[in-house]
């Protein structure tokens, strides 16, 4: 390819998409590249739609997206191996337009939002690799290297949004490979029931929906989360857990998300339901402490490839998006000022991410890997005292209450002592501040 | 509980016919040097097999997800690379 670019986009997840809605709709040149035959076709996630991060891209984006269901009510259960504590947050409010969040299907969200992008005029190429990264003699990045014969496409700059795995950014250097440590491996399903068991077993009507994390036993020790969305007529089912507990614990995440759908709670509500796909994942979830350099002389990275995930909160297409669109609008000023993408010029993308909430959550949450890590009781003791305690103070048996709260505390204090609880507490408390 | 193959089946794929996307760089490693084969215990397609002290390999399943570079980290004998442009597995869902 002859002619240049302004940008060249490598990756067309959501934060490749934002990147490039948001540049090609401020009217630059722009060249979108993806490994994939579609959109979508390589891209595996829960999925919720924060809305608001798209809403600051495409305003009006639910007249035409494909949307699953606007979440309503949101489960967190603690699970022990045939129980579970719940807590649930339902509310009317988020049954009103505009909803919060959504449910969707990547594959078919990904298309949409790539419709989008070529509709404000980008130039999208699918089912193309990118090899490498070009450069100049002064070690600019100036293009990338295609897997064809003279697949050399030269930009101003490039925007890596290539995903978690960014193999263009670990060979050019850019930045090291993932570690095991810093990463969950996800497994999911997608389970079809009719839309009326699907309604019924979730007490939900119309386009409302449901989502449960879950959390305890279903890990096995093991540092993570399972889910459980519901779509209009399916199901998405799915465990990740560090790679590095995996592999310690030789884990067989297909097995570990066999065991998880097997749990007495968690069985009625696939019971009967086709799954029609198994798809895998890694996340980035090493946070703020394991972010790479994040822009220089001529590129810029986003998303998953830079690792924006706030594992806490189970949010990463936001931060995708954000971070694409905050690249973008990096660019945009430069281009428009007449400045060149150099690397000192380009630390306006990192000023930009400070002052938004991507930072902000990841620095609030930089210890959590580490004391989770490290503090495996609050995995596997805390989840089990809490069932026992339900099951305790629930169990109407003659025994009268007081000697149920003594018999509940003496466990807790037998488990991990005084001290050890307000440590605890101390830790909980110091990992999220 | 369900077998992983079975589950595979429900994927789409389309198939590099003999170009495989990912390699071992040396066998012997993973036969006599590695004490664990993470990546037979770890791969959540059942890409990597090790039967009678041999490491095997079959990547028509594969999800594409990167956990055998990344669990291979004392060795590095993972040449991991995604599949040809349009090959290799096609989500549907996602």
């Amino acid at each position: 390819m002859s002619e240049k670019f302004d940008v060249i986009v490598v990756g067309a997840g959501p934060s490749g998409n934002a990147a490039a809605y948001t540049l090609a709709k401020a009217g630059l040149k722009v060249l979108q590249l993806e490994r994939g035959e579609y959109p979508g076709s390589k891209n595996v996630q829960g999925a919720i739609l924060y809305a608001d991060a798209l809403e600051r891209i495409i305003p009006d984006f639910r007249d035409s997206a494909p949307l699953e269901r606007h979440v309503i009510e949101q489960r967190m259960w603690v699970m022990d191996e045939r129980s579970f504590v719940g807590g649930h947050y339902r509310s009317e409010d988020f049954n009103k337009e505009p909803y919060n969040r959504y449910t969707i299907i990547r594959a078919r969200f990904d298309k949409w939002f790539s419709d989008q992008v070529q509709k404000v005029g980008a130039l999208v190429i699918c089912e193309m690799t990118v090899k490498a990264l070009l450069r100049n003699e002064q070690g600019r990045v100036i293009g990338v290297e295609v897997e064809r014969e003279d697949g050399k496409i030269y930009a101003d700059a490039v925007i890596l949004a290539d995903g978690v795995n960014s193999l263009v950014a670990t060979q050019g250097g850019l930045r090291q490979d993932i570690q095991a440590s810093n990463v969950a491996l996800a497994v999911k399903e997608m389970i079809f029931l009719p839309r009326e068991t699907v309604e019924a077993r979730f007490n939900l009507s119309g386009q409302a929906g449901v989502v449960i994390e879950l959390m305890g036993s279903i890990s096995e020790g093991m540092v993570g989360t399972g889910f459980l969305y519901t779509n209009k007529d399916s199901l998405a089912i799915g465990i990740g857990c560090m790679l590095s507990d995996m592999k310690a614990q030789r884990t067989t995440p297909t097995e570990l998300l066999e065991r998880m759908k097997a749990h007495p709670a968690i069985a009625p509500l696939i019971a009967g339901g086709e799954t029609r796909e198994y798809a895998a994942h890694l996340i980035p979830e090493g946070g703020y402490k394991a972010l790479p350099q994040l822009y220089g002389d001529g590129w810029l990275m986003v998303g998953d490839s830079a690792g924006f995930v706030n594992a806490v909160h189970r949010e990463g297409s936001n931060l995708a998006m954000t971070t694409g669109r905050l690249a973008a609008e990096t660019l945009i000023e430069l281009f428009q000022n007449g400045n060149e993408p150099s690397a000192a010029n380009l630390a306006r993308y990192k000023a930009k991410l400070d002052d938004s909430f991507v930072m902000k959550d990841l620095k609030k949450y930089r210890n959590i890997t580490d004391t989770l890590d490290k503090q495996r009781q609050f995995i596997g003791d805390y989840p089990n005292l809490l069932n026992q305690a339900a099951h305790t103070f629930l169990t109407v048996d003659g025994q009268d209450k007081q000697s149920k709260e003594k018999e509940i505390m003496a466990a807790f204090r037998e488990r991990r002592s005084l001290f050890g609880l307000l440590g605890d507490a101390y830790r909980l408390w110091r990992a999220t501040r | 509980m369900i077998k992983v193959e079975e589950k595979l089946y429900q994927n789409r794929y389309r198939v590099d016919a003999g170009l495989s996307h990912i390699r071992i760089k040396n066998e012997d490693v993973c036969n006599s040097r590695c004490p664990t084969q993470q990546c037979a215990v770890c791969c959540p397609a059942g890409c990597w097999s090790f039967e009678a002290g041999k490491i095997g390999l079959i990547t028509d399943g594969c999800l594409e997800c990167g956990t055998c570079r990344v669990v291979c980290d004392e060795f590095k004998n993972v040449d991991w690379n995604y599949p040809r442009g349009g090959y290799g597995i096609l989500f549907k869902f996602g």
